[in-house]
């Protein structure tokens, strides 16, 4: 190795490298003195590759475009800084950044488990208004006016249960 | 005061009489939330983490649960209170690094804390001593879904629950065992563990040090992966390396009772005589005696009766600790580790001998 590595974040020489292994793929990163300390890796509690990897991935210069995120300002240059974004709103701004990053540390890329009960009430609480209202219009269209008075009792049920 | 009453109860380290509790100190599941419509506490200006804040703390201390627990603001503590926060694990250093604007939640028996405007708005977790993720998992859900009810997390179909890091995206769920293996640090094979365990997508830290040197041989083995694996799907994932590295410490005692008995013998007695005798101790060296103590209590050199004395000073010499028993912010290290070791010399100081003869040496 004769060649003098840079460091990942500044590009002073680099003097710390690190190897992990995430998902099969070997990720290696080399850092100065300074900024190894700045990221926590002579911190006892502190360390992760994890997410130095991810501030890494999150700021790649091969991403061109530089988004800024409407809700909260943040912008896409703002990642490699950071590491971190800036409002749950940027998940879908920068979609295009985030979404290599879930692919390459986690198991998948969309969530499976716990969906927060309120949310997932209104969520089929939706879906059911929506077959209510096509039954309906069918019930109507095809003159099976005691089902039609059925379906609107439903649908007008549950706009009024609105505690959800 | 909180600090009065934490310091009054157990803390994590004491053993509870579950059976892998020699190797498994405790378990803990932690989840990330964040609300819906704010900014990150990372990004937000100091007025929308006041807004946060005050948000949090107002739904909180409406719900039934969380009337008998202590919901503070994290300025009102002193720089001792904080550090024994830190210590005991309710709260995380980076918390303190940066504590305007935050809070926290410890309920009555400490085994939940909720840390307010850290890396994300909430930051929920549950401690138990021993080996206990089914029963953490559950008390935690239902924590998580009584709060849901008071305040709009921020969730996506797609994502699952959203964070300030992608690294923590989906379920927001960290799991994690804190263990007391000193069969595999003594025998040198703690350094080929971590790298394998890292290659499986999991995480391995010093509880009170670094890497495979962590003084104490305690270590924190955890999950890294957070989205697309169910809450239940990751937790089991981990408890089937635990049990991996359960056995292989137990398979590491086994073999250094085999082969180097003496040897063992000899570091337990020296541990003992420098606990008895020391008149100064730094943290890092009171771990690593306390550690091997505690490895001579799993053999039957010393009686089972002394595990939680032992268990208990693991957390009593950290440097917040030896500060609020010394009544004063002590800032001279070689202080500190005088105070550290007249409090393990009061400690220990009626142990009964050694019994040696349980090694057949």
């Amino acid at each position: 190795m004769s060649e003098n590595l840079k460091c990942n974040i500044c590009s002073e020489l680099a003097t710390v490298h690190l190897t992990q292994v995430i998902n099969n793929k070997v990720h290696k990163i080399d850092l100065c003195e300074t900024c190894a300390n700045e990221k926590g890796i002579t911190d006892p509690e502190g360390f992760s590759l994890t997410e130095i990897l991810t501030s890494g991935y999150l700021g790649n210069d091969k991403v061109v475009s530089d988004k800024t995120c409407k809700n909260c300002g943040f912008k896409t240059s703002d990642l490699k800084k950071l590491g971190r974004l800036g409002c749950p709103e940027c998940y879908q701004t920068m979609s295009d950044n985030i979404y290599p990053v879930l692919k390459d540390l986690h198991k998948g890329t969309t969530h499976v488990g716990k969906v927060p009960s309120r949310i997932f009430n209104v969520i089929t609480k939706n879906k059911r208004l929506n077959e209510l209202k096509t039954l309906l219009n069918e019930a109507v269209k095809s003159e099976c006016y005691e089902d039609a008075a059925m379906h609107r009792d439903e649908i007008e049920h549950l706009n009024t249960n609105s505690e959800i | 005061m909180l600090i009065d009453s934490i310091l009054k109860t157990d803390n994590e380290m004491m053993s509870s009489s579950s059976a892998m509790s020699p190797i498994v100190l405790s378990t803990r599941v932690r989840l990330a939330r964040n609300l819906m419509n704010f900014s990150f506490p990372g990004w937000a200006k100091k007025s929308e983490k006041n807004k946060i804040l005050n948000k949090c703390l107002e739904a909180l201390k409406d719900i039934e649960i969380f009337k008998s627990g202590t919901l503070i603001k994290v300025e009102e503590l002193n720089e001792i209170e904080r550090l024994i926060l830190v210590e005991r694990h309710m709260i995380s250093r980076e918390l303190i690094n940066n504590y305007n604007n935050t809070g926290v939640f410890i309920n009555e028996d400490h085994s939940c804390a909720i840390m307010l405007n850290e890396e994300d708005h909430l930051r929920i977790q549950y401690i138990e001593r021993g080996y206990k993720f089914n029963q953490i998992w559950n008390s935690i859900n239902s924590i998580d879904d009584e709060i849901e009810q008071h305040l709009d997390y921020a969730f996506s179909d797609k994502f699952g629950y959203l964070t300030a890091c992608p690294t923590n995206v989906g379920t927001g769920l960290r799991a994690s065992a804190m263990l007391h293996l000193p069969g595999l640090v003594i025998s040198n094979h703690m350094e080929k563990c971590i790298r394998a365990l890292n290659q499986t997508g999991i995480a391995v830290r010093g509880l009170f040090g670094e890497g495979s040197d962590a003084s104490g041989s305690i270590f924190q083995i955890s999950n890294q992966q957070t989205l697309g694996d169910s809450e239940k799907s990751i937790i089991k994932r981990l408890t089937i390396f635990l049990t991996e590295i359960i056995e292989q410490e137990n398979n590491s005692r086994q073999n250094l009772l085999e082969t180097q008995p003496l040897k063992l013998a000899d570091k337990i007695g020296r541990a003992y005589g420098v606990l008895q005798n020391s008149l100064l101790l730094s943290s890092a060296e009171a771990m690593d005696l306390l550690s091997v103590l505690r490895l001579a209590i799993d053999l039957k050199l010393l009686d089972e009766s002394y595990r939680n004395s032992v268990d208990n000073a693991f957390i009593e010499c950290q440097p917040g600790h030896i500060q609020f028993k010394a009544k004063t912010n002590i800032d001279s290290s070689t202080m500190r580790d005088k105070f550290r070791a007249n409090y393990l010399r009061t400690q220990f100081d009626d142990l009964p001998p050694l019994n040696f003869d349980v090694l057949n040496i």
